[in-house]
């Protein structure tokens, strides 16, 4: 999807009109919204595809401060929701479709249908899971590929499954997964994983976890559902089939920015570019924060913070304007 | 209007056997994707009352059913007519999605 002109049978007559509009529904927008509507700006969140996020993908979020025994994804997600709703933000479940930067108000096509107008705009689309691009991979979606764990792992009892990723999200999957599998090979590319200590011990120590180091996935296998995917040793080039009933991708992201490329700048990646200790994008009254523009740190916490940022700068660029 | 709940006890009768086309959502209280969509399901069975029927199955309480249509990934939407599959839909997806494809089978009843 790339940023479309807004069709000409949308009327903005009348239309809604908004000072603050949120795009995005995870830590970064609801956190946005719980600061914006606590300065009384009535912001209106569209919630897109993933209300919640990526966190709602998750299980046990073990980091996020606060919460001591730890929290579900998904449960914390409503919290932070329910907490916005609670200073008067409203929130939609909606898709916003096109949008035009370059005009005030800022026109907003929420579902292809309806036009909406804001002062400000706050991008908190986040990021959600890459697919290694493989032609099977993408016929057997649902039929044993999966980029969600969590989701679908529980249709796995007692079989063999393969994830092939090397960060946290993969560690996690794996160690996930443990619970109805007989097995987890994980693949990896590298000769050592850039997770986190802790998660890369947990599962180094798993009795079911087994590592496949140097090693990419170059196909997926199987006629109606995964039956097994095929490996290069990155080292010798040796190829070899794993028979597996799953395959699970976890590696890594890509921001949900395409939206909003025919005006913001974005990094070679896609990451929306911020102005350095502020969430100012290159427009006025347009601010982005959470993993839309932050490739680093990529935690709820760190989404959190830059949602407050935008909405505390959103205010500011109200004020000054009115002022 | 809610959403069915259907079972392994009376898939057969409410969607293999419906006279209108049935839309299945395949679901479980532990996947944040089928709660995020939860609320779209819940509006298209009250915006397509009469003229499609719209139902749930819980995987963990009903494995059969959703072993036999092969679902491997929640949520899976499937759209019955006739007996038959005729479309389906893999994780979520924006409301007009679902209703494009509701739209292009109502009215069929094979």
């Amino acid at each position: 999807m790339s940023s479309i002109p807004i069709p000409h049978d949308i009327s903005f007559e009348g239309a809604a009109h908004h000072r603050v509009l949120i795009i995005g529904a995870g830590p970064a927008g609801y956190t946005a919204a719980l600061y914006a509507a606590r300065a009384n700006l009535a912001p209106v969140v569209y919630t897109g595809l993933e209300p919640g996020g990526q966190l709602t993908t998750t299980t046990d979020v073990e980091n996020y401060p606060g919460y001591v025994d730890g929290v579900l994804g998904p449960a914390m997600m409503e919290d932070f929701k329910a907490q916005a709703v609670r200073f008067g933000a409203e929130v939609e479940y909606g898709e916003v479709t096109h949008l035009d930067l370059s005009q005030r108000p800022i026109k907003v096509v929420v579902d292809e249908e309806t036009g909406v107008l804001a002062d400000t705009v706050i991008v908190a689309t986040g990021a959600s899971a890459r697919y290694l691009g493989l032609e099977n991979e993408k016929r057997l979606l649902g039929r044993g590929v999966s980029a969600c764990a969590t989701c679908d792992g529980a249709f796995f009892r007692g079989v063999d499954l393969a994830v092939v990723g090397g960060g946290d999200t993969a560690m996690e999957e794996s160690l996930f997964l443990t619970r109805f599998a007989s097995k987890v090979w994980l693949i990896h590319r590298r000769d050592e994983l850039r997770a986190s200590k802790i998660m890369q011990q947990r599962v180094m120590a798993h009795p079911k976890i087994e590592i496949i180091w140097n090693t990419v996935v170059t196909d997926v296998l199987g006629a109606d559902e995964v039956t097994g995917v095929r490996l290069r040793n990155v080292t010798d080039n040796s190829e070899r089939d794993l028979a597996v009933s799953g395959f699970f991708v976890a590696i890594g992201h890509t921001p949900n920015t395409a939206l909003f490329k025919s005006w913001l700048d974005v990094d070679e990646q896609g990451y929306i570019e911020t102005r350095a200790g502020s969430t100012q994008t290159n427009i006025p009254g347009v601010f982005a924060c959470g993993d839309a523009q932050d490739h680093v740190y990529r935690q709820a916490v760190t989404a959190a913070g830059t949602g407050c940022m935008a909405a505390m700068d959103a205010e500011r660029f109200l004020a000054a304007r009115a002022g | 209007m809610a959403p069915i709940e259907l079972t392994d006890a009376n898939f057969q009768s409410e969607v293999l056997e419906s006279d209108v086309p049935v839309l299945v959502d395949f679901w479980a209280a532990w996947c944040g994707p089928c709660r995020a969509i939860a609320p779209i399901v819940t509006e298209l069975a009250s915006e397509y009352a009469g003229r499609a029927k719209v139902g749930k199955v819980d995987v963990d309480v009903n494995p059969q059913t959703a072993m036999q249509y092969g679902v491997r990934s929640i949520p899976t939407l499937l759209f019955f007519v006739g007996g038959q599959v005729r479309d389906q839909m893999i994780g979520s997806a924006a409301k007009r999605e679902f209703q494009k494809r509701l739209d292009a089978l109502v009215g069929q009843t094979a």
